[in-house]
């Protein structure tokens, strides 16, 4: 992989931040895009723009043609088997939300158990205490192990036939582990329950083939991976969407409309009310064609070889925690300073041009499971480097020394 | 970008060596105020004896901004009325903005001026004085 010919094509990346060159290295909260992304939603605006499904003129066809091919572009990206089961969302939280709101509300009831874990993000923690909630449903975790992973010790332990829904995380965006998926689906469906997985850091990162996962929703964001804000999917099984109820009514989703009473369009369309987002669609097209050119077996070897840099380096400075297991890690290294909140540290690392992330990562119940109240985070993708990590160490050894100074 | 105007040796001070660390009574005005963004979370206690805020004391999570700021809050409002820890609140909100103020009381809550040249952190060295505000509002009741 041509790391120098890769960060050609991200435009962003060539600029200078408080007087140095940009390190981004925060695109597990928002991937950069490169220039093919951006060039796909322009031309689509300045070429083909008009509303899908409707209308007999010709930008009407082309924009549906458009819209219609990315959804194939995600059905084989993912190795995802018919188009029909990729619904188009805003991101992995809608998804999420939708099988939360329809899927788990009418399947689930009183002595019913949805399992999650205390890893999850809040989108995929919230949606499934709103539904334990509603549908009387008990909202139950997998235990995590003392280094943040999962044993399927566990697993068997917390799923029972009395399980209706498994909703797991397949690569921690604090810890940054990559879950045993396919062992806790296996584990689900012998019990009976749906297994849905959160693909927004998997997806960017990972291969993913969702016939070998055999999972039964997978939900993930476009603009992690390349592609546009405002985009992402939910991949469900033909069965279960199709005995799925819309959340949303209106345009575009129905099939009749009477004064009193309508029936839905078959599926995906049932679920995309309204215009669609066309523009994101095509963007995100354009990032996954962009990610197969590179390969997605490449980004996963630079990555892990990344990750696994950064994480040696920082675990060997003196005065650095770093969270989460050292196996079986893509992507990002989550770490403190020790005496030095997280704010700060990130603060003095922009003013180096560094870019991380600091807070709870929308992650509050592993920040207090990891009884932190907030942590620094690097996240890499395919446009870093080793030199990357390396001015972050700098830029590290400068915070401690600029607040060892200021405090000590 | 100057970290020097952020990280003043005043403010590093407070961070270190917080005033009115602790907690009051039972009887005392508790606020807990969270900033949801990034988890810093503050416990604010208020004696109150006719209209009057007669002891201050924090107890909480956050960075140095958000700690020393809360120091310097409990400080300044000591003895002061209601109306006058408004005012001082008032003038807090002004110096975030970038408006010149002055702080009579306490000289070093001017020393967060740098703050407002990095926008990221406003809502650090605001989260005590919101839980004030909250605190003197909820009085009025």
């Amino acid at each position: 992989m041509n790391i120098n010919a890769i960060r050609e094509q991200f435009p962003i990346l060539h600029q200078e931040i408080n007087g140095h060159p940009l390190v981004y290295l925060d695109s597990a909260a928002s991937s950069q895009k490169p220039r093919s992304v951006i060039d796909a939603v322009n031309r689509y605006y300045e070429l083909n723009n008009a509303n899908v499904h409707r209308g007999v003129h010709t930008l009407g066809s082309r924009a549906t043609d458009a819209y219609e091919g990315a959804r194939e572009k995600v059905a084989k990206f993912l190795n995802a088997g018919a188009t029909e089961q990729i619904i188009f969302t805003r991101g992995t939280t809608t998804a999420l939300n939708l099988v939360a709101s329809s899927y788990a509300r009418s399947e689930c009831g009183e002595g019913d158990e949805i399992v999650i874990t205390p890893m999850e993000h809040h989108s995929n923690l919230i949606p499934w205490q709103q539904a334990a909630k509603a549908t009387g449903a008990t909202l139950k975790y997998i235990p995590l192990q003392p280094d943040g992973s999962i044993s399927i010790e566990d697993v068997e332990k917390t799923i029972t036939p009395q399980t209706k829904v498994v909703s797991v995380t397949h690569l921690s965006n604090v810890l940054g582990v990559v879950n045993p998926i396919k062992e806790i689906t296996q584990i689900a469906h012998r019990n009976g329950a749906v297994m849905v997985v959160d693909g927004a850091q998997s997806a960017p990162h990972i291969k993913i083939d969702l016939k070998d996962l055999d999972v039964d929703f997978f939900a993930f964001s476009g603009h992690k991976m390349c592609g546009p804000t405002g985009i992402g999917a939910l991949y469900g099984k033909k069965a279960l969407l199709n005995k799925m109820e819309p959340i949303e009514y209106g345009g575009e989703m129905i099939d009749f409309v009477d004064l009193y009473e309508s029936t839905w369009k078959e599926i995906p369309y049932r679920f995309e009310g309204g215009t669609p987002i066309i523009a994101g669609a095509v963007g995100l097209g354009a990032a996954i064609d962009f990610l197969k050119e590179v390969g997605l077996d490449e980004i996963d070897k630079h990555e892990r070889r990344l990750t696994s840099y950064a994480y040696e380096k920082l675990s060997s400075m003196e005065g650095i925690t770093v969270y989460g297991p050292k196996q079986n890690r893509v992507g990002l290294v989550t770490f403190n300073l020790d005496d030095v909140h997280p704010h700060d540290v990130a603060t003095v690392l922009d003013s180096k041009g560094v870019a991380v992330r600091a807070g709870h990562h929308c992650c509050q119940p592993l920040m207090r499971w990891l009884n932190v109240s907030s942590t620094a985070r690097a996240s890499f993708y395919l446009y870093n480097s080793e030199d990357d990590i390396d001015r972050l160490v700098d830029a590290l050894l400068q915070t401690k020394e600029f607040f060892g100074h200021a405090i000590g | 970008m100057q970290l020097d105007d952020l990280y003043r040796r005043v403010i590093m001070d407070h961070y270190k060596n917080p005033r009115n660390r602790g907690t009051l009574n039972e009887e005392s005005v508790t606020i807990n105020l969270n900033n949801p963004t990034c988890g810093d979370r503050i416990s604010l206690q208020l004696q109150v004896v006719d209209g009057k805020v007669t002891d201050a004391k924090f107890s909480g999570e956050g960075c140095s901004i958000s700690m020393s700021s809360a120091s310097m809050m409990t400080e300044a409002v000591k003895g002061k009325s209601f109306d006058e820890a408004l005012t001082m609140a008032d003038k807090f909100s002004a110096l975030m903005k970038g408006e010149p103020v002055e702080f009579e009381e306490l000289e070093d809550i001017e020393a967060l001026s740098g703050v407002n040249k990095f926008p990221a952190r406003i809502k650090c060295a605001t989260l005590a004085w919101n839980a004030l505000r909250k605190g003197i509002e909820h009085q009025h009741e």
